[in-house]
């Protein structure tokens, strides 16, 4: 299975190229710094997203600039189709580059960080009180760390202690002016999370073997659980990673092209 | 300790906290959730009977509308109560985006409106309907007592989104009604003097109205507890049968009753004299309601001559 998740790792990377292509430009660099982590999650064994039963598992997406990520996942499983999530961040576009909730994958408005971890929160509490299954997923960024509503809400998980909460921290040190660690330092993280009393694991973000058995992880324990994910921005594509500023890359047709060259002879390999 | 126990009873027969409780009772998927200060919001006694459905999140407004807004993703009905400039204020991004932009059916209900305490800028919610009315989706409600608050929670749940509402504590006399619902209510009725009001204002109203009527004036009277969606043509048709409406509020000029009315008779070419009574664009002083209102000229002795003057102040 590990072998399968690194493939589809690979091709989320692709799809995330391909559709950020449409238009040329995008938040490519976060896509593929968590098409490892989005891979594990979404192509394993055992958890279903989609439909509306109410045991089904949800993912919530924090930070909403991440879109093109889920984007890529929705274009693998067929739950969008490919034309039209390559018309990402055009004009009149449902495909937004930071969409609003109610979009096919989208379960919150997260461009206006931090407002995941809470609302991931209530939606573990409300499955509680009905007496629903299913596993809530939080995706958050680490630049989130800086606001105050996700302490906030890391006490108040940890206080309620959801044991169908698993939270997965995309540390990869980077934010808008900078790396974390010279805007606002964060470190060191993983105390700060034990301290508030979440079970904390802290893993290469992208080792599959270690995401899997991460989750795995997460998903036994009795109370909330936070995976802080170790990544790299641009992950799995040299120019994009090596990019100046590579949270939103804005490039010539042909940038896209070569990037998508190499991708696809990487999946087909 | 007895005064303690009696002042615990008091707290108890509230009538917020007594409709909450009913509707606890009448509804499952009501969950009520707390950013502390439970006991001043009077929501203790819906706590006592239904413990499973009471989330006491403790002082973090932003949090806590985000959990308002998972439960009410997993089909539930939240209802967070605590003071209404810690709710509109602290948490305004959360409100707007966790629950404005589904729309996600959530009621906030603020206490504390306007100059009902004594903590200036504070504690005074003076522009949280304001703030309210401002976000796409949100149902904004200024009850003047506990029918208004009765209808409010009704109309909170069919909303298909927010509602904020404002509370009080203590118990209010009903206003005494001629005709309407929560759009538009009639009071009096009345040809040479007129009133538009919400919340509170509109008790405030009544009683410059009693003041008049026993002085032999006949006073109009029009409650407002929907500031939206705003019933603008009811509004627009009551002023056109007036020379002049004072519009008594428990909020400031900008963006509460007066400034909508104003808008839609602006937008219907109504061209009535329209006088604000409410909290002018400064923080309110200090002190008992009596005491902020008497300073403001929203007593009763104030608003009843502002109502018959000629002209404006």
């Amino acid at each position: 299975m590990t072998e399968a998740l690194e493939d589809r790792a690979r091709a989320l990377r692709a799809q995330a190229v391909w559709i950020a292509a449409g238009r040329g430009q995008g938040y490519i660099g976060q896509a593929l710094g968590t098409a490892d982590l989005m891979a594990c999650l979404f192509f394993d064994e055992g958890r279903r997203f989609d439909g509306d039963d109410p045991d089904r598992d949800r993912f919530v997406l924090s930070p909403g600039h991440y879109a093109l990520s889920l984007y890529a996942v929705l274009a693998e499983q067929g739950r969008l189709p490919i034309e039209l999530l390559r018309t990402y961040g055009m004009d009149g576009s449902d495909i937004e580059e930071s969409p609003l909730e109610g979009l096919t994958g989208f379960e919150i408005t997260g461009g206006s960080l931090a407002q995941g971890l809470s609302q991931a929160l209530g939606i573990a509490l409300g499955k509680e009180l009905r007496g629903d299954g299913g596993t809530v997923f939080c995706l958050i960024s680490d630049g989130e760390l800086q606001e105050g509503q996700t302490w906030e809400a890391v006490l108040a998980a940890a206080s309620r202690a959801p044991s169908n909460l698993v939270v997965l921290l995309d540390r990869n040190g980077r934010q808008v002016d900078g790396p974390t660690e010279d805007i606002n330092p964060l470190e060191p993280v993983a105390d700060k999370l034990v301290a508030f009393g979440l079970a904390t694991r802290v893993l290469d973000g992208h080792d599959v073997a270690a995401i899997q058995e991460g989750l795995e992880w997460a998903e036994a324990q009795d109370g909330p659980a936070i995976l802080v994910c170790e990544t790299e921005l641009g992950h799995g594509v040299d120019a994009i990673r090596d990019a100046a500023y590579p949270h939103y890359v804005r490039a010539d047709p042909e940038f896209w092209e070569d990037a998508t060259r190499r991708l696809d002879s990487e999946v087909s390999a | 300790m007895k005064a303690t126990m009696d002042t615990q009873a008091d707290l108890r027969r509230a009538p917020f906290g007594a409709l909450l409780t009913e509707l606890g009772e009448r509804r499952d998927d009501v969950v009520v959730l707390a950013a502390d200060l439970a006991r001043y919001v009077d929501i203790l006694d819906y706590a006592d009977r239904h413990p499973d459905r009471f989330l006491q999140m403790g002082m973090s407004e932003q949090n806590t509308v985000g959990v308002a807004s998972g439960l009410a993703k997993t089909g539930h009905l939240p209802v967070v109560v605590t003071y209404g400039v810690f709710l509109t204020r602290r948490a305004y991004d959360q409100v707007a985006m966790a629950l404005a932009t589904g729309p996600t059916r959530v009621l906030l209900v603020g206490f504390m409106p306007g100059i009902t305490t004594p903590f200036r800028a504070t504690h005074q919610a003076i522009d949280d309907v304001a703030l309210m009315r401002a976000l796409p989706h949100m149902q904004v409600i200024d009850p003047a007592d506990a029918v208004d608050m009765a209808a409010g929670l009704e109309a909170a749940a069919e909303h298909e989104g927010p509602t904020y509402m404002r509370a009080f504590r203590g118990v209010q006399e009903p206003l005494e009604r001629i005709e309407g619902d929560l759009d538009a209510t009639l009071l009096a009725e009345g040809s040479e003097a007129a009133f538009v009001s919400t919340g509170l204002g509109s008790q405030w109203a009544a009683a410059a109205r009693a003041e008049l009527e026993r002085s032999g004036v006949s006073v109009a009277h029009l409650h407002v507890p929907r500031l939206k969606p705003l019933a603008a043509d009811a509004l627009a048709e009551f002023c056109a049968g007036h020379d002049h409406v004072v519009c008594v509020e428990n909020h400031t000029r900008a963006g509460g009753l007066f400034e909508a009315i104003a808008a839609a008779l602006a937008e219907r070419g109504v061209g009535v004299r329209l006088t604000h009574a409410g909290i002018p664009d400064s923080w309110p002083p200090s002190g008992g309601q009596d005491h902020i209102r008497e300073v403001l000229g929203l007593d009763a002795t104030a608003l009843a001559r502002l109502a018959t003057a000629k002209e404006d102040r």
